[in-house]
């Protein structure tokens, strides 16, 4: 007679069971739900580092770009400093770059202008699945890092905003190697034109290997942290804080 | 009745109608479970992030100023439709525009009934789509070198030159037509039709799904570009994701169909314990 307790049925047994106890605990505990539903966002995060730190977002030709490039989110901010800076076309208008650097600087926008700039086509894709293909001319984010110089304990940087929601100003942040990228610039210059309001005049983010939430709009201040704690409610961006989306936006 | 092992047996002992035999491998039912649970989660979340933009593009870009090959919403009179192309149909009550349970009246895309989370959450859905596609991704892997290893694959899945003959393809299309299930011995292995159907999950459905979605990742974008030229750029992978994943639909609602048909609870107790009783020969 066959014994009773076969390695096989145990197996069967522990198989089934981690099923069935997986989705159990995942219905049941929220602690464990938050624990999976995490997950996605940190292997993706680690996966794609691990498979290029330093790989390039496609880049397309002038055929290829979008014929209407669509706003969203914020476009025009509320604040009567912005405003005032509009109204003289951002000639008094200043980058602030401070944190976690030896020498804080700001740069006045003709001061952007006048560094080596990179002019790069590629695709934005929104959270919401859409995509438009432009054209971005701006500065690299790691050529203003460099004139700072980062202090040692310098993880991530932070990208504070002058729009906002219901009186919460826009912030984006990301790390270190997307910062210093080559394809990471603060634009000040979209499909040949001044960067227009709707699309965050004077400057905004372009992190091509991230989704459109992480291209902050009308950048104010770059700010170099050594953690995302003490910023906003701590998760690293305005919609990260507030409807948790994945701080880390490459899927 | 006697208990067979599917593999090395005697012709002496050949089962036959009535007997109970090990129909599955324990890899093929634990990655059966597995599935359940991430292709039901996966498809319910995708449909909520669908959507958050329920409009499909072909190309490398698409956003509301392009035209969309299909799109499902609401139109001013208050009627929900899906349009494909140039053809509309109205869809007032299951797509486009709907009540919820709680009697209130949505212009959403797909239905609560059908999305995870039943509300409008697309942080949520993504969290839900993208932690159990990597079980999902887990699964698949340990099923394909499981199944090659103990030649499943190759045995039981891959069709014989017998079988893909025309005339035994019109056969067996004539057996499932009339709702002839295979009796006795026969019974055991899966017939042609069945072949063909988890193959093309197997190849075309599940590569597909798998490829495409890795191509809407502006991140895997940069490091595997080659993905945008397989699939004609992202809005077209995102179009195709959606194409595969009904496709996946169509096939678990005929499978489920044919596990009904076929006797459920026999079915469902071989995909649970492995053993399976054959029916009975006709007489």
């Amino acid at each position: 007679m066959a014994p009773l307790i076969t390695r096989r049925s145990v197996l069967t047994g522990l198989g089934f069971s981690t099923i069935i106890g997986g989705t159990a605990g995942l219905v049941l505990s929220p602690t464990f739900r938050d624990l999976v539903l995490g997950s996605g966002e940190q292997l993706a995060y680690q996966a794609h580092r691990l498979i290029g730190r330093n790989t390039l977002a496609p880049e397309f030709t002038a055929a290829d770009m979008s014929p209407e490039f669509r706003t969203n989110g914020n476009t025009l901010p509320a604040s009567s400093d912005y405003q005032r800076h509009m109204d003289t076309q951002f000639a008094n208008w200043q980058l602030q770059v401070d944190g976690l650097v030896a020498a804080p600087k700001t740069f006045s926008l003709a001061a952007l202008k006048a560094m080596p700039a990179r002019t790069q086509i590629t695709r934005h894709d929104c959270v919401e699945g859409w995509s438009a293909i432009g054209k971005w001319t701006g500065v690299p984010l790691g050529a203003l890092l460099s004139q700072v110089t980062l202090l040692p304990a310098a993880r991530f940087v932070v990208l504070h905003c002058a729009d906002d929601f219901y009186g919460d100003t826009y912030y984006e942040s990301i790390d270190l190697v997307d910062a210093f990228h080559p394809q990471t610039i603060l634009a000040y210059a979209m499909n040949d034109q001044p960067l227009s309001v709707g699309h965050g005049a004077p400057l905004r983010l372009r992190v091509e290997r991230q989704l459109g939430y992480k291209q902050a709009k009308y950048v104010m201040r770059v700010e170099v942290t050594s953690n995302l704690a003490g910023i906003g409610l701590g998760k690293g961006g305005y919609w990260e804080d507030q409807i948790d989306y994945d701080w880390y936006a490459g899927i | 009745m006697s208990i067979t092992e599917p593999v090395d047996l005697p012709l002496s002992t050949a089962p036959v109608g009535g007997d109970v035999v090990v129909r599955h491998r324990l890899s093929t039912r634990l990655w059966h479970w597995t599935n359940v649970i991430t292709v039901v989660i996966m498809l319910m979340s995708g449909l909520m992030i669908f959507n958050a933009h329920p409009r499909l593009y072909w190309g490398k870009y698409g956003a509301n100023a392009d035209y969309a090959w299909l799109q499902i919403g609401a139109t001013q009179a208050n009627t929900g439709f899906l349009r494909i192309g140039n053809l509309t149909v109205e869809t007032t009550g299951l797509l486009g525009r709907w009540t919820d349970s709680d009697g209130q009246v949505r212009n959403r895309a797909f239905p609560s009934w059908a999305t995870l989370p039943q509300g409008y959450n697309l942080a949520i859905a993504r969290r839900w789509h993208l932690s159990f596609a990597w079980l999902f991704a887990v699964g698949v892997t340990a099923y394909l070198i499981r199944s090659l290893v103990n030649r499943h694959l190759q045995r039981d899945l891959v069709p014989t030159a017998e079988e893909v003959k025309p005339s035994h393809v019109w056969a067996d299309i004539k057996h499932h037509a009339k709702l002839q299930f295979p009796t006795g011995e026969a019974a055991r292995r899966y017939n042609v039709l069945q072949k063909f159907a988890y193959l093309s999950v197997l190849i075309l459905l599940i590569p597909g799904m798998i490829l495409t979605g890795f191509t809407m990742s502006p991140g895997l974008d940069a490091a595997l570009p080659w993905l945008l030229d397989l699939f004609g750029g992202r809005q077209s992978a995102r179009s195709l994701h959606f194409i595969f994943a009904m496709g996946i639909v169509a096939f678990i609602l005929v499978h489920l169909l044919m596990v009904v048909l076929a006797g459920p609870i026999n079915e469902v107790r071989s995909m649970i314990t492995g053993r399976y009783r054959l029916p009975k020969e006709k007489k």
